[in-house]
């Protein structure tokens, strides 16, 4: 993988279908999609059109039933299941609508999980959480823990968690979906600083228009398919 | 390492849940130590049996006395390096209740069968000088208070004196300790000379032999050897090794290892699905974290080992509870005031104990674990 596609992303003929029942429901029709490096898109939709279903595919938390999904020009629908594991660990940030925070850890525990999975000792993964900390702000609630902190508090520890290995791609499923106005922007200014100042490429799932607006660019996913424009 | 603060803060989750189940594998292993220490008492300390020391006793019963001349007869049947006999006393010191072991016997003679028996140099010459001379294991010396220099009586219940009082008197010449753990630190053991001369009825006979052949292969075959030579006489004899005398001992009160075994086994049955549904629970629950994880790049495996070492580590704490506990129960002695003398947690046991708990973690871990590992990641997700 060059250096120069870290963060691209590249859709080919990707299907998508579930089975439920004796039923098969085709969720996402042969997709085309193109995301370049440093680039900050929102994928709006209604619920059920598949924005999820699609994030999920380009971070390799599910696998398309056909096509290819090239991350950083490493085609991962190709890659064995603990291979996509260690991959996603060293490439992908996920950023959760209910920040999912182990509640059982402090706040510097749960950014330090994904650093277990890498070879660091003990004293660098400190400092990488200490980085990861000051850069959403939340340095003084490192020890405490998630039932300590408001909503927004929780989703920029969860955004720190996403970010300490340095990821070239951001992943949000609904990252304000569960915050108030004030807190929501907050958090959508810190996920544009990061896109700006150190050029992360981030795909945001949003049904909120004023969330949308702070992206580069915004797709629509209606019925499994994309387009440029809301559906009418 | 770096996943136990993980696999720990799992633990302070639901807390009560978790001391409930905590508590429940440390009350079966508590009960695993102490029928451990029971069966090593009923057995009385087979594992400790000499392997090179016979027994020879009445082919009728134990409590048939055979002729003090069969001594000199069996030391001189080939192999046999060493000869010294005992006579049950059964006495009672002030009331019945207070029991241990009271055995006439020839110092010198048992000493030298009976090395795991320490008695410092000076107190066995007094021995030696004092005909009315005692021995006491430091356990019963501990809780009688008896100490160098006492006069103790004991009353007879077999052997009344000569003079027809029942009343013997004892003067206590030193105190033994055991060399390494189950030894019974509980006899006591005074000279056959004075018991011989002041019985009324008996003289010359004793309880039974302890041989100590010269080489262990050949015990068997001694102890043919000796039963032989008894063949068709008065007093028969039945020698085997000290073993399998004792094994035969604890037989008369039933199969306590298979007791014991069943007993264990229902109380283990009971606790593998007690922590396992508290294992399966714990997974129920945490399925979006599950998922979290191996979004983050958790390998199937490392969720499958993380799980394993959770309900391994709950099992570790439980039974570690429990053994500990056990072995202080169990240092506080025989709980019978003097049925079991040795009494104590045999260390052997206490590793079957680590890995008892051990077993008992990967087995109760196993399902959920594997549960685990399987969870899809965006179904897992979905349930948030």
């Amino acid at each position: 993988m060059s250096e120069n596609n870290s963060g691209t992303v590249s859709l080919r003929a990707v299907c998508k279908n579930f089975r439920r029942g004796s039923e098969e429901i085709q969720v996402l029709h042969t997709l085309d999609f193109e995301v370049q490096a440093g680039e900050f898109v929102a994928l709006m939709g209604p619920s059920g059109s598949g924005k999820s279903t699609l994030l999920n595919l380009i971070g390799g938390l599910d696998r398309p039933s056909s096509g290819t999904v090239e991350v950083s020009g490493e085609p991962i629908d190709r890659l064995s299941d603990s291979r996509l594991a260690g991959w996603r660990a060293r490439h992908i940030g996920f950023v959760f609508q209910f920040y999912n925070l182990m509640p059982t850890l402090s706040a510097d525990r749960n950014i330090d999980l994904p650093l277990l999975l890498t070879p660091l000792s003990k004293a660098q993964r400190r400092e990488h959480v200490s980085t990861a900390l000051s850069v959403v702000g939340m340095e003084h609630r490192a020890k405490h823990y998630p039932r300590q902190l408001s909503g927004g508090e929780q989703q920029r520890i969860g955004i720190a968690r996403a970010i300490v290995t340095d990821p070239s791609l951001l992943l949000c499923d609904e990252p304000t979906g569960d915050l108030d106005r004030k807190s929501g922007d907050d958090i959508l200014e810190l996920l544009s600083a990061l896109n700006r100042e150190q050029g992360k490429t981030i795909i945001m799932v949003t049904h909120d228009p004023h969330a949308a607006a702070k992206a580069s660019r915004v797709i629509y996913l209606n019925k499994g398919q994309l387009s440029t424009e809301p559906e009418e | 390492m770096k996943y136990l603060p993980i696999i720990w803060s799992n633990l302070g989750r639901k807390k009560i849940r978790t001391v409930l189940t905590l508590l429940s594998i440390a009350v079966a292993f508590i009960l695993f130590g102490y029928l451990a220490a029971i069966e090593e008492a009923l057995g009385q300390g087979v594992s400790i049996a000499g392997a090179d020391r016979l027994i020879v006793r009445h082919k009728v019963s134990l409590i048939q006395l055979l002729p003090v001349s069969y001594h000199a007869r069996i030391a001189q049947i080939d192999g046999v390096d060493r000869v010294g006999h005992s006579t049950w006393f059964g006495g009672i010191y002030q009331e019945p209740r207070n029991f241990f072991a009271q055995i006439a016997v020839e110092p010198d003679e048992f000493l030298a069968l009976f090395p795991e028996f320490k008695l410092p140099a000076e107190q066995l010459e007094n021995w030696q000088r004092t005909r009315t001379g005692a021995v006491v294991g430091k356990d019963t010396a501990d809780r009688y208070g008896f100490k160098i220099g006492d006069r103790v009586p004991i009353q007879a219940t077999i052997w009344q004196k000569k003079d027809g009082n029942e009343a013997w008197e004892f003067d206590i010449v030193g105190i033994y300790e055991g060399t390494k753990p189950g030894v019974d630190e509980t006899q006591f053991l005074f000279r056959y000379d004075y018991f011989d001369e002041a019985r009324l009825g008996g003289e010359g006979e004793v309880g039974w032999y302890t041989v100590k052949v010269g080489d262990p292969d050949r015990a068997e075959e001694i102890a043919r050897q000796i039963d032989i030579q008894f063949a068709n006489s008065p007093a028969e004899t039945k020698a085997e090794t000290e073993g399998a005398f004792v094994q035969g001992f604890a037989k008369q009160v039933g199969n306590i290892g298979a007791i014991m075994k069943a007993i264990l086994s229902a109380v283990f049955f009971t606790i593998l699905l007690v922590a396992g549904n508290t294992m399966a629970q714990t997974v129920r629950e945490r399925v979006v974290e599950i998922g979290v994880l191996k979004s983050i790049g958790f390998t199937d495996t490392k969720i499958l080992s993380l799980v394993l070492a959770e309900s391994c580590l709950i099992a570790l704490v439980g039974g570690g509870i429990g053994l500990s506990i056990a072995l202080v129960l169990v240092s506080a002695g025989d709980p019978t005031g003097g049925g079991l003398p040795v009494f104590f947690f045999p260390t052997p046991k206490l590793i079957v104990g680590v890995g008892l708990a051990l077993l008992l973690g990967l087995l109760t871990g196993f399902f959920p674990a594997v549960r685990a590992m399987r969870l899809q990641i965006a179904e897992a997700l979905r349930r948030n």
